[in-house]
Order: C-alpha cells, then sequence, then structure tokens
C-alpha cells in the first residue's frame, strides 16, 4: 500500500520538517485508507504552534507511521466511515474546539473548556461544576428502566458515571461518562519545570507507573540522544514484568471474587502484594516510582537484591501455578466464565481495542513483540490471542502472561545485571522534533508523544493510556448481558479511570 | 474439594501481628525523613533544587512530608549527609504543620482527638472517596482488606455508603469535577464524623500541584483530623495511623 504517511519507528526522533505536511483531504484519505485497511490509530491529536493548528497522526499496521495537516475549524468527521478514530475526534473537539460534523457521537470527554478559549463544541458552561450536563442516551418503552451509578462507587475504587438501560435483568446500552478525574496533566506537562516530569509520569496511573514512566523516558532520551546501558534496559523489562504480575494476579483475584469463589479472591489478593513488594525491594516504591528515569534507573540490580529476588520467585511460583489451577479447574467458576461479556473479534477492531481485552478477542497485537522496546527484543513474546471472546478468554490471556512473565523475569535474572544508576538528567531536548513511544503496559498500548518547538521547549504532550482504547469495550460486552454480570465484566477488563481522564 | 484444601494448608496462617510486631520492609524502603542538620548550606540548597515537589525548606533544614513523594531525590543527591529515608513507617500526624519535620514527629496518640477514641475505638465504619490521582493511593487502601493486614480484626471497615459510615477517607487532589461527588458525600454522613486524608495529592495537590483543576490540600476545603503521608502512603502507614488515631 503506498501511502503519503512517513514511516517511523518506536522511540525514533523525527524532525518536524521531514514530517509530511499533507493539504487536509489528503490527510483525511490517506488516513482514513490505512486504518480502514487493518490500521490502528496509536495517537491523533491537534497541537498549536502560535496561531496556527495542527492536526497529527501516528496511525500502525505492520509499520509505525506519522503525518500532519493544518487543521481546519470544521471539518467532516472520520468516525462515520471509520471507527477506530471515534474518542479521538471527541478528544480533540474538546481539546481545541474543533467540530468534526456528522460525528456520530459527539459529546464531551473530560468535561473541560478548550485551550483556544472558543465556542465549545458541546454547548457546556465550565462555571458549573458538575460534569454530566448531558443527555445520556435512553431507550424508551414501558418496561425499559435506567440504572445510574457512580461517580462515588460502593468500593474503595475510581469514581465514574455508569448508565444502564435495561429491559428487566438485560442490558440494552451502557453508557460510560468519565471525567471526573480530570488533573490536565497533559498541560501540567507542558507548564512545569523539568525535574516534574518523571512524576508526572509516574502519577498518571498509579497501577501503570513504569508503563507511562518508560515512555516518558524513552521520548526524553530520543529527544537528548541519551542511550540508557544494557543493565537499565534489563532491569526496566524486569520492573514492567513486576507490574504486569501483580496487576494480572489481582485481576484474577477479584474475578474469583465477582463470582463467589473466595479461596482464590483471598490468595491472590495477598500473592498481588507479594509481588508489588518486588517492585519495593527493587526501588523502594511498591508501585515502581522512583525506578525509572531519563538514561536509565535510579536503583541498580546489585547480588543481594537479584538474590532476593530469585527466591522470592522461587518461593512464590509453585503457590501461583496451584492457585491458577484452583481457579481455573473449578467448573463453578468456568460457568460463569464462560460465554459472558462476549466482545467478538469484528467489533474489537472496530474499536480498536488494546492488550489483553484486544487479544481475549482474537487481536494478536502486543507492542513487546511488535514494537520491541528495552530488552524484548531480545525476548520471545508468545501471541496468546483467544477466540471466544468472553470474560474467560479474558481470564485466559491474564493466566498465560502470568506464567511467562515469571519466565521472562527469572531469566533475566539468572546473570549479574550490572548498570550506572542515573543521577542527574539531561532535559535538553533538541528542537522541532518529534517523538512517539509506545509500550506493552499490563492493559496494553501505552503511547506518548513530545513535539518540540524551535527552541527545544515541549510544544504538546500528548498522553494516551490503553483504557482510552477499550472502556468502549466493556461498554459493549454489557449488550444483552444481565446487569448482574456488570461487576464480572468489568473486573475482567479492569480499565483506568485515571489513566483516561488525564 | 482435594485441589481446595491443599491450597489452603499451602496458604496456611499469613495475617501480620501488628501493631504487636512491627513487620520488616525491605531496606530499600523509604518511610520517614531524618534531617542532619550538621550539613554545609550549598548542600541543602543542591538537594531544594533537585527536589522535584520543592518540598524542602531550606531556612529551616526541613521536609515537607504532605509534598515529598518519597522518590529519594534528595537522599541521593546529599548522599545520605542532608536527609536519609528510614524503614520507619509510622509517619501520620493529626497536625499538617507537623507534616513539615526535621524527623522528630510528635506522637499521634497524644495528639489524636480523645473523643473519636472513646466513639470509635471499637468500630468504625469509613467512607472512601477517591477524588483524582492515580489510584495508587485507593489500591493500598484496598490491600487492607487482605489477609497480611486483615482490617477488619481491628473493627475497622470501608462501606458501601456515607449513611453507614463515620467518617471518610479521601484520596486524590479534588479534582475539580469530583469536588461537588466529595463535598454531597461529605455531608451525607452523620455527625460527628471524621475526615482522613490520605497521600500526598489529598494533602498538598501531590504531583498535580499548581494545575488550575484540582484543589492544594483538602483541608482547603474540609476539616481534616488525620493526615497520612505518602505517595503512595504503605498499608502499614495506613494502618498504624488509623489504629493509632482510633483505638
Amino acid at each position: 500500500m503506498t501511502t503519503a504517511f512517513l514511516q517511523i519507528s518506536n522511540g525514533e526522533r523525527v524532525e518536524r520538517a521531514k514530517i509530511p505536511l499533507l493539504p487536509f483531504i489528503e490527510f483525511r484519505e490517506n488516513a482514513l485508507n490505512i486504518v480502514k485497511n487493518k490500521g490502528k490509530v496509536v495517537q491523533f491529536f491537534a497541537f498549536q504552534e502560535e496561531s496556527s493548528i495542527k492536526f497529527l497522526a501516528v496511525l500502525r499496521t505492520d509499520e509505525l507511521m506519522v503525518a500532519t495537516c493544518d487543521a481546519p475549524e470544521s471539518y467532516p468527521c472520520f468516525t462515520a466511515t471509520c471507527e477506530p478514530f471515534h474518542l479521538f475526534e471527541r478528544e480533540i473537539a474538546e481539546q481545541f474546539g474543533i467540530r468534526p460534523e456528522g460525528h456520530p457521537w459527539l459529546k464531551m470527554v473530560r468535561y473541560h473548556a478548550n485551550s483556544r478559549n472558543v465556542d465549545d463544541v458541546f454547548g457546556n458552561d465550565y462555571r458549573e461544576d458538575i460534569p454530566g450536563k448531558y443527555d445520556y442516551y435512553q431507550v424508551e418503552g414501558d418496561e425499559i428502566h435506567e440504572v445510574a451509578v457512580g461517580p462515588v462507587h460502593a468500593g474503595v475504587i475510581e469514581p465514574g458515571h455508569f448508565r444502564f438501560n435495561c429491559i428487566g435483568e438485560r442490558v440494552l446500552h451502557l453508557e460510560i461518562q468519565l471525567g471526573y478525574q480530570h488533573r490536565a496533566v497533559e498541560n501540567l506537562f507542558h507548564d512545569v519545570e523539568a525535574k516534574r516530569l518523571p512524576i508526572l509520569a509516574e502519577n498518571i496511573a498509579g497501577d501503570t507507573t513504569i508503563g507511562h514512566s518508560l515512555c516518558m523516558v524513552q521520548a526524553v532520551e530520543a529527544l537528548t540522544s541519551v542511550q540508557p546501558d544494557k543493565g537499565a534496559k534489563i532491569i526496566r523489562t524486569i520492573a514492567l514484568e513486576l507490574e504486569r504480575l501483580a496487576n494480572h494476579i489481582g485481576d484474577l483475584g477479584a474475578l474469583s471474587g465477582d463470582v463467589a469463589f473466595l479461596p482464590p479472591a483471598n490468595y491472590f489478593g495477598r500473592i498481588r502484594g507479594d509481588f508489588l513488594n518486588l517492585a519495593l525491594l527493587l526501588c523502594g516504591n511498591r508501585f515502581g516510582k522512583g525506578l525509572v528515569r531519563p538514561g536509565g534507573v535510579r536503583f541498580s540490580l546489585d547480588n543481594d537484591i537479584r538474590k532476593t529476588l530469585n527466591e522470592r520467585i522461587k518461593e512464590l511460583k509453585p503457590q501461583v501455578e496451584h492457585v491458577l489451577d484452583l481457579l481455573f479447574s473449578a467448573s463453578t467458576v468456568r460457568a460463569r466464565f464462560e460465554d459472558c461479556g462476549i466482545v467478538n473479534t469484528y467489533d474489537a477492531e472496530q474499536l480498536g481495542l488494546v492488550g489483553p481485552a484486544g487479544r481475549a478477542s482474537g487481536m494478536a497485537y502486543d507492542v513487546r513483540r511488535c514494537f520491541p522496546t528495552e530488552h524484548y527484543g531480545q525476548l520471545h513474546i508468545f501471541e496468546n490471542k483467544k477466540t471466544t471472546c468472553d470474560v474467560f478468554a479474558r481470564a485466559r490471556v491474564r493466566y498465560d502472561e502470568i506464567l511467562q512473565s515469571i519466565h521472562i523475569i527469572q531469566s533475566l535474572i539468572h546473570d549479574p545485571v550490572e548498570t550506572r544508576c542515573v543521577n542527574e538528567v539531561n532535559y535538553d531536548l533538541r528542537p522541532s522534533s518529534f517523538v512517539v513511544t509506545l509500550n506493552e503496559g499490563w492493559r496494553g498500548e501505552v503511547s506518548h508523544t513530545i513535539v518540540t518547538d524551535k527552541n527545544g521547549k515541549i510544544l504538546r504532550y500528548k498522553v494516551k493510556d490503553p483504557s482510552f482504547h477499550n472502556w468502549n469495550g466493556l461498554a459493549m460486552a454489557l449488550r444483552d448481558t444481565g446487569i448482574s454480570d456488570f461487576p464480572l465484566n468489568n473486573k475482567s477488563f479492569n480499565l483506568s479511570y485515571c489513566g483516561f481522564d488525564l | 474439594m482435594f485441589t481446595t484444601l491443599k491450597n489452603r494448608f499451602e496458604q496456611g496462617y499469613r495475617t501480620c501481628n501488628y501493631p504487636k510486631e512491627k513487620p520488616a520492609v525491605f531496606e530499600r524502603y523509604r518511610g520517614k525523613p531524618v534531617i542532619h542538620k550538621d550539613v554545609s548550606p550549598e548542600m541543602v540548597e543542591a538537594c531544594a533544587k533537585a527536589c522535584p515537589q520543592d518540598a524542602i525548606d531550606i531556612g529551616q533544614k526541613k521536609i515537607d512530608m504532605g509534598r515529598c513523594v518519597f522518590c529519594g531525590t534528595c537522599e541521593q543527591i546529599s548522599n545520605g549527609k542532608f536527609v536519609t529515608f528510614t524503614d520507619d513507617f509510622e509517619i501520620s500526624t493529626a497536625e499538617k504543620i507537623h507534616l513539615v519535620t526535621n524527623g522528630d514527629l510528635p506522637s499521634l496518640a497524644e495528639h489524636s482527638k480523645q473523643h473519636f477514641k472513646k466513639l470509635f475505638g471499637r468500630s468504625l465504619q469509613l467512607r472512601q472517596v477517591s477524588a483524582g490521582g492515580c489510584n495508587a493511593c485507593e489500591a493500598d487502601l484496598n490491600v487492607l482488606a487482605t489477609p497480611f493486614f486483615d482490617l477488619a480484626r481491628f473493627g475497622i471497615n470501608f462501606v458501601a455508603s456515607p449513611r453507614h459510615a463515620d467518617g471518610i477517607v479521601v484520596t486524590g487532589p479534588v479534582s475539580r469535577n469530583m469536588k461537588t461527588a466529595l463535598l454531597k458525600t461529605y455531608e451525607a454522613i452523620p455527625d460527628p464524623k471524621v475526615v482522613i486524608a490520605v497521600g500526598s495529592c489529598a494533602l498538598t495537590g501531590g504531583p498535580f500541584r499548581g494545575s488550575p483543576e484540582i484543589t492544594e490540600g483538602l483541608d482547603t476545603i474540609l476539616p481534616v483530623d488525620l493526615f497520612i503521608p505518602g505517595c503512595p502512603p504503605h498499608p502499614l502507614t495506613n494502618l498504624h495511623g488509623l489504629l493509632t488515631f482510633f483505638k
């Protein structure tokens, strides 16, 4: 396929002058063409330089591609013909007040005023501080009823609003409204002193501290031409896999709890903590905060730590295997997991699902294999895709990945790992440059983009958490499902609210 | 059935003996910061300049645990000569001003409100409100329900409704979009009620300070009784705070 988009690599610095600046019509045609032919949207956003606003899209097929164009004040939307652009267009409308005409579901994303102080596309008055001033999608009929949940939930959970349209117990449609945690993270990246960048990256989504940190540091490393040493790459790979382990194990415990099979819920709850403690062993924080910095890592994996890590994993591995066996061999568990919350492969493709949710629906994409960073180029990453597209498949992907991650970590800590710890960080970014980074966090593709201006200042910092792709997958899974299966489906996706809300 | 029993035996008894015994934490854990005053002003300045949270007061040679995210940059830069982070996780305070410290923390037990102990000492039901932030604080509050910590053995539970609660535990920097929901939850709790702020975000805005979308300190909008610092606070820090303040 020929395209006007420029082929780039993950984490490669690209001079902005080399990025094709297409006429809007051509940009639109090319982007639609790529995504309609099984391409996916990695990033699609607007940025402003002086008075000019541009669109920039990073798309992926087997390759990564980028192009820009001058942004029109309004334009015929992409979504009506090509669904994967859906939320990206809404986000641009919210952030810049640019209207995608004919968008099938033009609704605010995070409830905040646009950065240009132009008329709000959604007609909201942001002096009123209650989000959700929006007519929810409604189903009409005699027996139809609505269930509204949130933003404050019954457990210790992040805030979000869920609106179910039901007939009896059956959910016809679920609408998810987020934005309650909007902290303007992207703007902070432009505004704050450089020394705060790692702290910001670590706090986009605390359960994906390493995933987001890696995206940030790889971007800064590309724009400063600093390379981490081999040991640092290995330590960062171990940290990302520990993060995956802790979360996947926690998720399987939670899924078990939601089908009222309490032993694995409690065992995995505790074992998850043991894996969080291994992150603490490495860097002093259970979520890996403080570990990853541009240029490498702040904590070494000296032989004492490596020995303890080895021993702990050796001790935990059989426990994990036995509890996995307990969970997956229980017929009562399988009866609840199987055929529940199906998102078929076609829908998953249209929604652009990523990570375990995507793999459970038959899409093999894994950044670790397709666009490897850190030490992943040296590792064999399995496809792990499933065919049943249900809660069982989403649990089963985690089952596979838990065992694989343990194996990866064990293979990496077999031999001594040497690195020079990072003390001072260089933040002199190359001017007029662009970089996009992708990493496979435990929820899927995490991606950051930096665009610098002619003085090397950050002109645009764009963050994308995998949850941005996957929330609509949860909504889709609930269609025609009993409302009592919502908690189970929700846990099977376990998406980030704060990573979405930014 | 056999698998279930076999697993039960393998798992054994896992609940820690805290507060009778302090569980060991790994060496790199960064708990209470201790300041060494006899250090050159240049070193103090270098640490303050490098601190991503601007948590170091140069003149007083103190560190603000409310702002601090316990990243350990100052300890690394001063090679432990100005600041060392100890393994002491008992760092909660009853007054915000006590968070600004040189390492000597006033006893939390003495500063806690005595009538709270009488009211809630045997049973404390809490409603958690997540108001922004990164979900790490929520995660480390959630683990208090796991067998290792087993919060319920102390008569403390997280409940589903503010109407059933004696107080709220707030995490996050209170984003603009969550402020109303938070205040409504607070109002729905019957008097007398307790407010507990958990984590750097709830204490001062944390990593997000400076953003127009957040509140820099829960205490600017609600009367806070207990401040639990950390990013996120270690589960044992949370446990210590709750037990010492209310028991």
